[in-house]
This record gives C-alpha cells, sequence and structure tokens, in this order.
C-alpha cells in the first residue's frame, strides 16, 4: 500500500517538471549556440519541491562537497574527477528506455517519463560503502508514482536501472574498470517502497552533471553506489539483475547492499562513518538509519547472506 | 666549487626532494585546499609518499651499481629515514585522526583487515631498522649482523605493496605498477646474487 505525504506546499509552490526540462533544454540550447553562457552551473535551472516528512533535520552538508566529492566512475576515479570532466557530458536530450515485464514498454522523453510528478524534496543521509557519509537535499520524485504508470506485469519482480554507455564524453569508460554500461537493480518492493525516489535536482537546482544529471535514483538505506546516475533505462525483469559492482566483486558488494553496520566489508570495518566535514567518526545506523520505513522489507532474512 | 660544497648542495637537494611532499600537504592543508575528505587524503597521501620513499631507497643501491656511482649509497639512510617519518605519519593520523584512538576498534581492524595486519606488520618490521641507523648502532652491531638485519626490507617493501593493493576499491593500477618496480628491483638483487655464486661452485660444505 502506497501512502502518499503531500507535504504543506500546494503543488503551485511546486516547479511543473514540464516548466523546468524546456527551460533547461531552452537554455543548455543557448549554451550550444555558442553564447557566453558556461557549460556546467550556468545551465543549472532553480527547482522547488514541497517538504517530505521523509527528509532529516540533520545538518545538511554544504553544496561544494556534495558536488566535489563524487563517486562517478564514468568520469574518473578520483574523487575529484567527476566535477572536473562531467561538463562535457550533454543531457539533453534525454530518453529514458522502458522494457522488459510491463504493458506499456517504449522510449519516453524525459519530460514526458517525469510528467505529473510535482517535486518533493527529500533531504536524506547518503552513506557510502567506503565509510563516509553526507546529508543531501535531493528534489525527486517517488520511484514509485514513476514505475506505476508503465503497468509492471506479476513477472516483474526486479527493476533494472541502467547508466547512458556514451565513452566520448565519459572518459572512464575507456577503461574497463567496471562493467560498462553502470547496471544497478532493485526488488520490486525495494522500488515501490516509498522513500526510493528518481531525483533530479539537490540544493534547489537541477542535478550538476557530476552528481547523475539529470536523474538518478536515489535509496538512502542503501550504500551509495546502488544509487545509480544518470539513468537512461529501467527494465522489469524476472531474475534478479546483474549490477556493476557485484559482476566486479561478487564477495564484497552484494545485490542488497544496505547499509548495516554489523556486516562489515571483507576488507573494512562498517561500524563507523565519518560525515563529511565532521572530525570524530559517527556510529553508522542499520539502514542507513531508514529501518522504520525499510525494515519489514527484509523480514526473515538473512542480512548476512543477503548482503 | 670544492668537492665538500658540492656535496652539501647535493645533500640539501637530496633533503628538500624528500621533505617535498610534506610542506606540500602542509601548504595545502593550511589553504585549506585537501577537499571535502581531508583526513582520508592526508592519510592516503602519507602513506602513499611512504611507499615511494622505500622504493626510492629500494633502487639506490642497483643505481649506484648499475651508473657506477658508488657514492649514491650514502642517501641511502636519508631516504630510508624519511621513509620511516612517512610511514610514521601515516599510521598516527590513522590511530589519533582517523580513529580517534579508538584502541577496540584499531584491535579489531589490525586483527580483522589483512590490510591493516599487513600494514601494521611492515611498521613493526621498520622500527629496528631505524633505530639502527646510526653509526653508532652499524659499529655496535657489525657489519655482517646489520646487512643481515636489512635484508628485513626485502620484506617490508612487498608488504607495503600489498597493505596498499588491498585496499584500493577498484583502480588496482596505482599499486601493481609500485608492485612491477619493486619487482625489478628485488629481481636485480636475485639475479646479482646468482651471478656471484656462478663462477665459484662451492665444494660439498
Amino acid at each position: 500500500m502506497l501512502i502518499r505525504h503531500g507535504g504543506d506546499l500546494t503543488e503551485n509552490d511546486v516547479t511543473p517538471q514540464g516548466v523546468y526540462l524546456r527551460r533547461r533544454e531552452f537554455m543548455t540550447g543557448v549554451a550550444g549556440a555558442g553564447l557566453a553562457l558556461a557549460a556546467g552551473p550556468a545551465s543549472a535551472v532553480a527547482l522547488k519541491g514541497a517538504p517530505s516528512r521523509y527528509s532529516t533535520d540533520e545538518k545538511k552538508t554544504p553544496r561544494e562537497d556534495v558536488t566535489g566529492y563524487n563517486n562517478f566512475y564514468e568520469f574518473g576515479l578520483d574523487k575529484e574527477d567527476p566535477a572536473r570532466n562531467a561538463g562535457k557530458l550533454k543531457v539533453a536530450p534525454w530518453t529514458v528506455k522502458i522494457d522488459g515485464a510491463c504493458n506499456k514498454p517504449g522510449t519516453y522523453d524525459l519530460a514526458d517519463f517525469l510528467r505529473g510528478n510535482p517535486l518533493q524534496e527529500r533531504i536524506y543521509r547518503l552513506r557510502c560503502v567506503e565509510g563516509w557519509s553526507m546529508v543531501i537535499p535531493w528534489l525527486g520524485v517517488p520511484l514509485a508514482d514513476l514505475l506505476k504508470r508503465y503497468e509492471p506485469t506479476s513477472k516483474a519482480r526486479y527493476v533494472a536501472f541502467e547508466t547512458l554507455y556514451r565513452p566520448a564524453e565519459m572518459p572512464g569508460q575507456r577503461r574497463p574498470v567496471l562493467e560498462w554500461p553502470y547496471r544497478e537493480g532493485l526488488r520490486i518492493d525495494e522500488a515501490m517502497n516509498p522513500l526510493a525516489i528518481m531525483a533530479v535536482g539537490l540544493y534547489g537546482e537541477t542535478l550538476p552533471n557530476q552528481n547523475g544529471a539529470p536523474m538518478r535514483l536515489v535509496v538512502p538505506w542503501k550504500y551509495g553506489f546502488k544509487s545509480i546516475k544518470s539513468v537512461t533505462r529501467i527494465s522489469f525483469v524476472e531474475k534478479q539483475p546483474r549490477t556493476a559492482w557485484n559482476v566486479s566483486a561478487p564477495r564484497e558488494y552484494g545485490f542488497y547492499s544496505n547499509v548495516n553496520p554489523e556486516v562489515d566489508h571483507p576488507r573494512w570495518s562498517q561500524a563507523s562513518e565519518r560525515r563529511i566535514g565532521e572530525f570524530r567518526r559517527r556510529e553508522t545506523l542499520m539502514f542507513n538509519g531508514y529501518g522504520e520505513q525499510v525494515a519489514s522489507l527484509y523480514r526473515g532474512m538473512d542480512l548476512k547472506k543477503n548482503f | 666549487m670544492s668537492r665538500e660544497t658540492r656535496d652539501r648542495l647535493v645533500y640539501a637537494a637530496v633533503w628538500l626532494a624528500c621533505l617535498a611532499p610534506l610542506l606540500w600537504l602542509v601548504w595545502r592543508g593550511y589553504n585549506g585546499e585537501l577537499g571535502a575528505n581531508p583526513i582520508e587524503k592526508v592519510i592516503r597521501q602519507l602513506g602513499v609518499w611512504g611507499l615511494r620513499l622505500l622504493i626510492v631507497g629500494l633502487a639506490v643501491t642497483p643505481a649506484a651499481r648499475l651508473l657506477k656511482m658508488p657514492r649514491l649509497i650514502r642517501f641511502r639512510r636519508t631516504i630510508g629515514l624519511f621513509a620511516f617519518t612517512y610511514v610514521l605519519l601515516h599510521l598516527s593520523t590513522y590511530i589519533g585522526v582517523d580513529q580517534f584512538f579508538n584502541w577496540t576498534a584499531i584491535g579489531k581492524d589490525i586483527v580483522k583487515r589483512p590490510y591493516i595486519t599487513i600494514g601494521m606488520a611492515a611498521f613493526v618490521l621498520l622500527v629496528p631498522l631505524t633505530v639502527t641507523s646510526t653509526n653508532w648502532a652499524i659499529r655496535k652491531l657489525g657489519p655482517v649482523k646489520w646487512r643481515k638485519l636489512h635484508r628485513l626490507i626485502y620484506l617490508i617493501v612487498p608488504a607495503g605493496v600489498v597493505h596498499y593493493f588491498l585496499l584500493v576499491k577498484a583502480d588496482t593500477r596505482p599499486p601493481l605498477i609500485y608492485g612491477a618496480i619493486v619487482a625489478v628491483l628485488l629481481g636485480w638483487r636475485v639475479w646479482e646474487w646468482a651471478r656471484k655464486r656462478k663462477p665459484a661452485p662451492k665444494a660439498a660444505a
């Protein structure tokens, strides 16, 4: 059962996504025409989202850290590489291919894919598998609302996601560090959980490329790498899909990859984390502190085995 | 320029070169240029420079031999002591800053995490080499014993490479490059050793 939480703002306060997407295209178009508009940040568009009861009131990580310290191997392996190299990525036009076990497959323009879904602000904790964390104010849409429209069938037991594969614009893809394109997946009930969103912005603006523009998954109870960036394909599938890190090191990165301080990475502890900007490490919380919303998804499962 | 002046200048240059990465790190820290996760960056940089200097130290003897510049050997101690300094700072930052003296967590790390076990072992083995680096210690031990003890470095440097290799997430290229260099430097020693043995096959002992 899905319960929708509107928040205090009316839909009139929220930027209709059709409008901002058209503006985005317009502005990138202008930049492309060679006018004096710098590529990256200048094409960012202001967004507004309704507050959500799922948001944390913890101190937000500064914007420059959220946008300057990224793991996005398509743009390089160092944390600073994505911010440096992602400017080349063309995010408009952008299409999303929907296929697999659903009644309405097809390739949709991003604006159509998002149409009719008012933006919400979701301030979430993000816990990286490497042992650091942030608090990020995302703007996005519940994934469930987006997916239901394509009428997944009873065979849709999992949802698989794919990132764009475009080595010319994503220099990191020229080396086989991971299996490209980057893939991720969720069980269908995980995907339909109200915490799971497709984010299109952060800090009141469209996503910077290094954060997964134009649209990325955010599943805050899982390690950051599950929240796949720059999503261009979504498939409803019957079998557990391949996921990039699981393929790369199956012993180290499981399909579920729920944040769990009791299940260590084989090579390092997951009991604590460093919140970016803080000096002392803090204890890592089970399901990254989202147990109330998601623990029921894993009832009866051995989380040591299904890590 | 007298030979003595030149020697002093070269020596100062070696010192400065060894110190430069540390100064650069401090400078960037002072200017807030260490990024969003400065503690992680400092630990990583100190570790990488410790390993690099250990490798340079391992390269001194082959270089002196191959370039026929035996006087290069006198830099080996300086380089080794700087390597130890970086490794010590690397470890101290991990203990005192990253883990903030959480001895339980550190203990668990040492026991459970092979990369930390190996790194710690390499550090422990480095200590006697550092302690016996003085002229007095060399005299006291005698050259044969001293040399034997300092062969520990052939274990320590590969351990450092393994320590690095085991902690990277996906990009194994840098530790593999260091590993290859170390393999060449140790391989040269094996080859030299075998070459020296050959011409005079030992009679039954």
